[in-house]
């Protein structure tokens, strides 16, 4: 499984970011592979409308399977994400995302 | 002559000031009044007159061709508002970050993104016997004021001679749709308060209207509350107030009546006095 976090850092000790459209950084966990990967979102910093359906296309080009984050993508994020068949899951935005994942595989964050 | 009356701070008293002084002015001059303040039109509960003309306006907005669409990406690039994304193997529209600007569309090698129309708001037009009054407003649901604010006016001045004087009661704010609504005055009207938050605005407020090189000068509302930052600010900075209407509570029960104010109140009179000698004085000018 391929698991993405928004995350305000590159490693896994790193705060989660609460927001989806604006998030600073994509960070990917491969199961499998037991590595991190990450995307450097800030730039969205710099526009004013549409952060969610552009941060919504970078993930789907990411291909992961599952989405953890905090708030939840707001409305134009969520029509984007529901053509990524991706199970997203809410909730996490306060952690740092070893919590999150551990939070995650004890069932502990909410499904979208 | 186009006078738009703006402000940075919102509830400054746009609204008291351009429908006492569309009264007080028509007295003079023709006049209409026209409320571009199209995510929330108050103008017209001041306003009583008979329906002349009503219309539904449209935006173009780019629908998705399926079958002509190659799957190149171009529309994603060139869409400023991240209105236009490509995920996978379809291209998806988000109506309403689209400011309908035709990029897509026109640049689309395939003209697989057609721009069709959807409705975003109604424009009536009344006539109240001593002056024209035009409104639009945004259908709910509906996130962009330019397109409709751009159509009002094209329709006020298609509709209405080049020598009536244009009142336009602007949104608050200084981002887009504030610039829409000004940028083609000939004067700006600048409506604050002398209070700090007033002050912190109408320094943006002129910050904007510096930029676009316009006209512009300022009315104090509520005058008598607050301290005399605003006054000072504007002296220093060489800007003109053309009126200071007083803090008053009779002002607020008139308001909130929806009746019109200075009938009733002689200093406030004397005040908008002020400003139509101005502006006529002004369009004497622009006429030479």
């Amino acid at each position: 499984m391929k698991i993405a976090f928004t995350s305000k850092g590159t490693n896994s000790e790193s705060m989660m970011d609460p927001r989806f459209g604006r998030t600073e950084f994509i960070l990917i966990y491969d199961e499998e592979k037991d590595e991190y990967t990450h995307f450097d979102n800030r730039a969205v910093e710099e526009i004013a409308h549409g952060a969610g359906p552009q941060t919504a296309q970078k993930l789907f080009e990411l291909h992961p399977d599952i989405l953890i984050t905090g708030n939840g993508p707001g409305g134009n994020a969520a029509t984007a994400l529901k053509q990524a068949s991706l199970i997203i899951f809410t909730g996490a935005g306060q952690m740092t995302v070893n919590e999150a994942y551990a939070a995650y595989k004890n069932g502990n964050l909410n499904k979208l | 002559m186009k006078i738009a009356i703006a402000s940075g701070k919102g509830g400054t008293g746009k609204t008291t000031l351009a429908t006492n002084l569309s009264s007080y002015l028509a007295e003079f001059h023709p006049l209409v009044l026209v409320d571009l303040d199209v995510e929330e039109p108050n103008s017209g509960l001041f306003i009583h007159g008979e329906l002349i003309h009503s219309e539904d306006t449209f935006k173009k907005i780019p629908i998705w061709d399926k079958n002509k669409c190659t799957l190149c990406g171009l529309c994603q690039e060139v869409c400023n508002f991240h209105s236009v994304i490509k995920l996978g193997n379809q291209i998806m529209v988000f109506p309403e970050l689209c400011h309908g600007c035709y990029a897509c569309s026109e640049l689309c090698p395939d003209e697989a993104l057609p721009m069709i129309s959807e409705k975003m708001g109604e424009l009536k037009y009344y006539e109240t016997g001593s002056f024209s009054f035009v409104e639009s407003k945004l259908d709910i649901g509906q996130e962009q004021a330019v397109p409709l604010i751009a159509q009002t006016i094209a329709y006020v001045e298609k509709t209405f001679p080049d020598d009536i004087v244009k009142l336009y009661d602007s949104p608050p704010g200084t981002s887009c749709p504030v610039i829409e609504a000004t940028k083609t005055a000939d004067l700006i009207i600048l409506v604050t308060e002398p209070t700090p938050f007033g002050l912190h605005d109408l320094k943006l407020a002129v910050a904007t209207m510096r930029e676009l090189k316009k006209r512009f000068a300022v009315v104090v509302n509520r005058y008598g509350i607050g301290n005399d930052d605003v006054l000072t600010y504007c002296n220093g900075e060489d800007i003109h107030i053309l009126a200071k209407l007083p803090n008053n509570r009779k002002i607020a029960e008139l308001y909130s009546r929806g009746s019109l104010v200075y009938k009733e109140i002689p200093e406030v009179e004397r005040e908008l006095e002020k400003i139509a000698i101005y502006i006529l004085n002004m369009k004497v000018r622009v006429k030479k």
